[in-house]
């Protein structure tokens, strides 16, 4: 029994200046569907769905809605035709409180007022429902990343809609988050909703998506059903290569091997109520990676490596000498770099251009008076460009019109910039396509080898730690709790390990 | 101790921090004067300060809200002269009755008001060079009317001028500080309580989410820019109250009065934080200090800048120095949360 057609989008074009994001692309949203748009980083994937709910002005095309030909001039045009979305870059407002950025634009009213009790009461239940217990009464800007997607996700669901749009909602959250978005992903598709589901996590597609739709360079490859489309084909499809030329996609090089010498040794360190303890010595040339749940300190951890908090015990040694940071800029000099987590909402300066933005910690390092000359700018940001296949149509683009992941590789490249002995990865595939993926953790693994860096890899993603990391930290509660390498990197210790049960 | 000083912590975190600190600078003071001077311990002093500041009120309200939304209004002053001008030489030359002169003036605030809203928001340019331009019309305009100053003899108007309404035994205020009150309490249910003041409110902290949001941007930031001209147009009534006259020079740099009063009452340049019970506490300082100069007697008047100029020094490092607090405060919050939430995940 086919479901009837909700939304049917036919030969929509849009041109930016130097770029031809969308050419030709149809998409058909039946009712009850959860429809996942697949594409590399720069696909076209958010154009289309900005497009649909009048950010962008299409270039040409047709969109109808049950039928009926639509063209949303706002957002709040596609907001009241019915169309609720949660955009890949946050879309809240920091200096308003948690329950008012769930229900501004369509506050209950009492006598014509502002019912702040009511809206206090129903954003409190509607965050309990999807397991985010929180006081709604505080602003936004107290909560992480995680809890404002939460927030954006909770508002968006409860917007009166026949149509749900998800650009990588899941980006910055954890399993037990994602579980329980589905969860409430599913009662909506139930009540037929349309929905469409945009994310670089195959797992999650396939677990929850039933079509697929794949954008390569803006056009359209095609739509398919997902039993259909088994996972190799898909990344074939999305990257334009053979079945073949994908297969071996994953072949890793060797890991690399430790050096003798040890760069950086945190000898029991822990910060009040941050961190418990954590004893670690990182070599040269060796891809360590921390892993834990959210919330287990690895962020901590690094934050302190990275002198951006001070620990209250323990001492840090850098080659064999104690230091003290006092601050970011103090690790920096002894050449430690950290590419942090939050890139969606910290990091990319939107105004400046990407090559300002690969070069920017680099002078940050120099000292801001230190001139570095524009033909080795142009250099610098090229190299990294071509390296991290940041799509751009022009390094002088500025930062802000990349797509999502673009912008991310575009941050790694700052940091790689700075040529650092230890880098520090928080996350840094989160949000990148999957070709890209592999390349960054081939990446971390030959900085280590062929430059004897050290490299700390921070991830959720179980396979792509015991891949590419030669020795693993996994850390529960705060502290450091089992040390593993060589051969006894491999999931099942790390998940005995972060369970609590025995390992060496 | 660790109680203390979560306390202190929760304080400065409180939205309301930065209104404490206004109010209690103003309770001390007016203190401060009642110790030293024994006049000052009258209820008509503090009265006078409404009386006299009526449109500083009017103008600063208005200007808070393009303050909020990151914007600026510098026309305020001379919409205010403009005002003044139009409403005398109406009175003066014609017969029209006052209450269409003033219906005529508030209508021109309203539409120059909603003229540099439009402009700034169609174009998107910087409010800062549309309202300068704005500013120098308005004056301009006004030195086109008249170049003189125009008397106010208009009975009606004097006699509305000179009504006092009683407060008990207390005292007195004039029509104009009950208009400034009046305009006070509809500014803050506005922006407490309505749908439109929230969307402001959205807007200054970030324009862009507020728009992906679904909320009227264009309209909202346009009604904004509207609302200050009408509230310098109201302003301007309240000015030829007390003034009885039109001016040229009237409210000459009054836009920077205005702003500082916004600030010193908790606005934040940087948009989306401002509370109108503290602009009025703003207006209300800078009137203290004036009364107290009237007082002693021997002090320049420009002694109200000096002060003012520090105080606002102050504040503005003080709002800084509550952002960076809150950003600490925040970074722990969020991080305090997850493990709780996680532990179920793997372990069970
Ligand atoms: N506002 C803009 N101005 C100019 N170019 C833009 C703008 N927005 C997007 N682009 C370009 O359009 C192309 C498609 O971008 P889009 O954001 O749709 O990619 P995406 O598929 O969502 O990628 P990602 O997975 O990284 O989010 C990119 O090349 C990007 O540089
Ligand atoms: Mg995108």
């Amino acid at each position: 029994m086919e479901q009837p057609v909700l939304l049917e989008m036919r030969h929509i074009d849009k041109v930016f200046p130097g770029v031809r994001a969308l050419s030709n692309v149809d998409f058909t949203l039946r009712a009850g569907e959860i429809h996942s748009l697949m594409g590399e980083n720069g696909a076209g994937k958010s154009t289309l769905v900005k497009v649909l709910t009048g950010v962008y002005q299409r270039d040409g095309g047709t969109i109808s809605l049950l039928g009926k030909r639509i063209s949303p001039k706002t957002p709040k045009e596609a907001q009241e035709a019915g169309i609720s979305t949660v955009y890949q870059e946050v879309n809240l407002c920091k200096n308003l409180t948690v329950a008012e950025n769930i229900f501004i634009g369509r506050e209950p009213r009492k006598h014509g007022f502002i019912d702040w009790a009511t809206i206090n009461k129903r954003a409190a239940e509607l965050l309990d429902s999807l397991g985010v217990h929180i006081d709604v009464t505080k602003t936004l800007d107290h909560y992480s990343v995680a809890v404002q997607q939460m927030i954006a996700i909770a508002r968006a669901i409860d917007i009166e809609a026949k149509i749900l749009i998800l650009d990588e909602p899941t980006s910055s959250l954890d399993e037990q988050e994602t579980q329980q978005l589905f969860r409430i992903i599913r009662m909506l598709q139930k009540q037929g909703l349309g929905i469409i589901f945009i994310s670089h996590f195959l797992e999650q597609i396939y677990e929850l998506c039933d079509h697929i739709t794949v954008l390569r360079n803006g056009e359209l490859v095609g739509a398919y059903e997902v039993e259909k489309l088994p996972r190799l084909e898909l990344i074939a499809k999305m990257v334009g290569k053979d079945l073949n030329a994908v297969k071996h996609m994953d072949d890793f090089a060797e890991k690399s091997v430790p050096q003798e010498e040890v760069f950086l040794e945190a000898d029991h360190i822990g910060e009040v109520g941050q961190l418990a303890d954590v004893a670690l010595k990182l070599h040269k040339g060796e891809v360590v990676g921390f892993a834990g749940l959210l919330g287990s300190g690895r962020t901590e951890t690094a934050e302190i490596l990275f002198g951006a908090h001070q620990p209250t015990k323990g001492q840090l040694k850098v080659k064999g000498k104690p230091v003290q940071f006092g601050s970011p800029m103090g690790a920096m000099r002894e050449r430690i770099a950290f590419c942090p987590e939050d890139r969606k909402t910290a990091g990319i300066i939107g105004d400046l251009s990407v090559r300002e933005n690969i070069i920017l910690a680099m002078q940050a390092k120099d000292g801001m008076f230190h001139h570095i000359p524009y033909s080795k700018q142009v250099e610098i940001a090229d190299k990294y460009i071509d390296l991290l296949k940041i799509k751009v149509s022009d390094r002088d683009q500025l930062i802000k019109n990349l797509s999502g992941g673009n912008q991310q590789k575009a941050i790694i490249a700052r940091w790689l910039a700075t040529k650092p002995e230890l880098l520090i990865l928080d996350e840094p595939t989160r949000g990148i396509d999957v070709g890209t993926k592999t390349e960054i953790q081939k990446m971390a693994i030959e900085l280590a080898k062929k430059q004897g860096m050290a490299v700390v890899f921070i991830s959720s993603e179980m396979d792509e730690m015991t891949r590419t990391c030669s020795k693993l930290m996994v850390m529960r509660d705060r502290r450091k709790v089992a040390e593993l390498t060589g051969d006894e990197v491999n999931s099942e210790n790390v998940m005995r390990a972060i369970a609590g049960g025995a390992s060496s | 101790m660790r109680g203390v000083k979560k306390l202190a912590n929760d304080m400065i975190a409180s939205p309301y921090f930065s209104f404490g600190v206004t109010v209690l600078l103003f309770a001390v003071l007016y203190g401060t004067g009642v110790a030293m001077y024994k006049g000052f311990l009258r209820p008509q002093v503090f009265f006078n300060l409404f009386i006299d500041n009526a449109a500083l009120i009017i103008v600063t309200v208005g200007i808070t809200f393009t303050l909020i939304i990151v914007g600026i209004d510098l026309s305020v002053g001379a919409v205010l002269a403009l005002s003044c001008m139009v409403l005398a030489w109406l009175l003066a030359n014609t017969a029209v009755p006052v209450w269409a002169a003033v219906a005529v003036v508030l209508l021109m605030g309203i539409v120059i008001g909603a003229a540099q809203g439009y402009i700034i928001t169609k174009f998107d340019l910087q409010p800062f060079i549309i309202t300068l331009a704005g500013m120098f019309f308005c004056r301009g305009m006004t030195a086109v009317i008249s170049r003189d100053t125009i008397q106010i003899t208009n009975e009606t108007f004097t006699a509305i001028a000179s009504y006092r309404i009683p407060i008990g035994d207390l005292g007195f205020v004039s029509v104009g500080a009950v208009l400034a009150l009046i305009v006070l309490a509809i500014a803050a249910v506005v922006l407490g309580f309505t749908k439109f003041g929230r969307a402001v409110f959205a807007i200054g902290g970030s324009e862009s989410s507020a728009a992906l949001m679904g909320l009227p941007v264009f309209r909202t930031k346009v009604i904004v820019y509207t609302i200050s001209g009408f509230c310098s147009a109201l302003g301007g009534v309240a000015y030829a109250l007390i003034m009885l006259t039109g001016y040229n020079l009237h409210g000459l740099g009054m836009e920077m009065d205005a702003i500082a009063s916004s600030v010193i009452g908790g606005t934040l340049l940087t948009g989306g934080v401002a509370f109108i019970p503290g602009a009025l506490f703003g207006v209300l300082i800078q009137g203290v200090i004036l009364t107290f100069i009237s007082f002693q007697g021997t002090l320049s008047a420009w002694w109200t800048k000096i002060v003012v100029g520090a105080l606002l020094c102050v504040f503005i490092v003080m709002q800084a120095l509550i952002t960076e607090q809150k950003a600490r405060l925040s970074k722990k919050s969020s991080m305090g949360e997850p493990p709780e939430k996680a532990k179920p995940g793997l372990a069970g």
